[in-house]
């Protein structure tokens, strides 16, 4: 056996020792959130969801994630800590409704495919316009909806796709969207182009690239694209929205870490919130009360 | 004299091995085999307990499935393998560009003609700035910057910009290894062609230059494997090369074996590449030295 063959062998055994070694290590963490999710069926019964039950990241603080930058309009100058903006207005509100007041929340930042992505989260519930579906239910928990979203396609005056009223018109279209957002595989399923749909890193080098022309459309949720239309893009156009499937309307949730103990009450916050009538009003305050964009069938 | 033994014995002008000389060869084969013997054996043991260690980890049902779940490593290829061919195409068109463009700029860095002197400085800070800069921010400059200047007659198409991105940055790269295999070649040659009646030209085209090439060969290839990998950033620009079609169909589904096609892929292109270059980088150095003897 030649030297060259055995330094072949001596990689071949190290990389086999460090893919065991991720291996295992993997595996000890899904062994970790086991006893946590045990703990809070125990804890149901007696005192479900106060403040010094809740099995929080840092005990007595509650730490909640946004985007890095968070965007127009859901938070508003890329200050959560301000309470301006429907999430973070959201986030106060369920802060408040599990017990915590404004002071005991820490925020902290997080990608948007970063936060989807299986393993332990550095926050307790991340919002930034995280549509609830199957796939990434596999590998993180949400609350309930506190948001019932559209997705929408924003063009500028002069494009194409500009005056476009039905799918059929889009099809010639070349479009962008961000990766990992619903808004990729709703213009991949319902408009489904002929030409390559232009995936980006965020919706800001979308946006980018619909000014410079390099793509005709950018399919975004429908509260951004009012503000991109309004204020970012020049003579910006929303061409419409698309319909969601009525059964399976489209909903934001708060991202949680996938088995986390305190899901069952962030939820329950939500729900309160939503029949007393607190997130429509918080809504109303921070969201473009006409959602008037044409339907496009 | 017992000398005589252990020396070959010539008998009728044939030679034969002495019998010390065969007992010689037969300890060194025995030696052999048991060399082979012990390595394949131990090759087995370490790298069987090994095997049987992470088959048996808890782990490893989660990990195979995550990283190499293979029938949906078949269901992306098409996809992934569709992207990588946007690796491709932009390799080749960046590489033949970068040669050009990075011999030009070797060439002009090297020249003492006085004549040349602005080509030189030009050429210089050329290099300086562009082997400096990030590769990223090169392409973002270009493909979102230049298109944002509404030049008329300038192209937004993403494909030609991003080319263009990684065309400026490794012409620097290249022409430094071009540089370096010029100023390699001992003065005494280029002496040498002058004497024979050269010019200063031909003396560059005819004997300079051959023997930098070949001898660069190396770091070129390096460079090469670099630029296949790196044709990858202009998907920032939108573009779908092999990275983001297995990024799109990972961040569906949650599961990494998309990206182990990629990679896989990857190493099918590099991997040839590098044997078949080095296999013929061995034959002309070899050829080099046979024309040196004669």
């Amino acid at each position: 056996m030649s030297l060259k063959n055995k330094t072949g062998f001596a990689l071949a055994a190290v990389a086999i020792l460090l893919l065991s070694a991720c291996s295992s290590g993997s595996d000890s963490a899904v062994e970790e959130t086991q006893p946590a999710a045990q703990e809070t069926t125990e804890a149901v019964d007696t005192n479900p969801c106060s403040k010094d039950q809740l099995d929080t990241l840092t005990a007595g603080t509650l730490t909640i994630a946004t985007g890095e930058p968070a965007y127009y309009p859901w938070v508003l100058e890329d200050a959560p800590e301000s309470g301006e903006g429907f999430e973070p207005a959201v986030a106060y509100a369920v802060a408040a409704e599990l017990g915590y007041s404004a002071n005991e929340v820490v925020w902290v930042r997080t990608t948007f495919d970063g936060a989807i992505a299986p393993g332990s989260k550095p926050f307790d519930f991340n919002l930034q316009q995280f549509s609830i579906t199957e796939e990434r239910k596999q590998v993180v928990d949400f609350s309930s909806g506190y948001y019932y979203v559209t997705q929408a396609i924003v063009s500028a005056e002069g494009s194409k796709i500009a005056g476009a009223t039905s799918i059929a018109d889009l099809k010639g279209a070349k479009l962008g969207a961000a990766v990992g957002t619903t808004s990729l595989t709703t213009a991949e399923t319902v408009i489904n182009p002929d030409a390559e749909i232009a995936v980006f890193n965020d919706n800001a080098a979308a946006v980018q690239a619909l000014k410079n022309g390099q793509i005709d459309g950018l399919v975004v949720d429908l509260p951004t694209a009012f503000y991109l239309a309004a204020v970012e893009i020049d003579n910006g156009v929303i061409v419409g929205q698309l319909a969601s499937d009525p059964n399976t309307p489209e909903q934001f949730g708060l991202l949680l870490a996938k088995d986390s103990a305190i899901t069952s009450c962030v939820t329950q916050a939500v729900d309160t919130l939503r029949s007393n009538g607190t997130l429509s009003q918080i809504e109303a305050t921070w969201l473009t009360a006409d959602q008037g964009a044409p339907v496009l069938k | 004299m017992a000398h005589s033994n252990s020396n070959s014995e010539i008998s009728g002008g044939s030679w034969y091995p002495s019998k010390l000389e065969l007992q010689r060869q037969q300890i060194r084969s025995r030696q052999a085999r048991k060399r082979i013997a012990i390595a394949t054996l131990s090759s087995v043991l370490v790298l069987g307990t090994l095997v049987l260690v992470v088959v048996n980890s808890p782990g490893w049902e989660l990990f195979k499935q995550t990283y190499f779940d293979i029938d949906y490593g078949v269901e992306v290829l098409p996809i992934v393998a569709k992207g990588i061919t946007t690796n491709i195409r932009l390799t080749i068109i960046a590489s033949i560009l970068i040669t050009i463009i990075a011999l030009l700029l070797a060439l002009a860095r090297t020249s003492k003609a006085a004549a040349l002197t602005p080509f030189r400085i030009l050429a210089t800070i050329y290099v300086d700035v562009f082997r400096g800069v990030p590769l990223l921010l090169v392409i973002l400059l270009v493909g979102f910057g230049l298109p944002a200047l509404g030049l008329r007659g300038l192209t937004s198409n993403v494909l030609v910009l991003g080319t263009l991105a990684v065309v400026l940055t490794y012409s620097a790269y290249v022409a430094e290894v071009f540089r370096s295999g010029i100023l390699s070649i001992h003065p005494s040659q280029r002496a040498a062609a002058r004497s024979l009646g050269l010019t200063q030209a031909q003396a560059m085209r005819y004997v300079i230059l051959p023997q930098a090439v070949r001898r660069v060969i190396p770091p070129l290839l390096n460079d090469l494997v670099a630029l296949i990998k790196d044709t990858g950033l202009v998907s920032i620009l939108g573009v779908i090369d092999a990275v983001r079609a297995a990024q799109i169909q990972t961040s569906k589904t949650f599961n990494y074996t998309p990206y182990i096609v990629a990679a896989i892929l990857f190493l099918m292109i590099t991997i040839p590449l590098t044997r078949i270059t080095d296999r013929a980088l061995q034959k002309s150095i070899s050829k080099q030295n046979s024309q040196g003897t004669t």
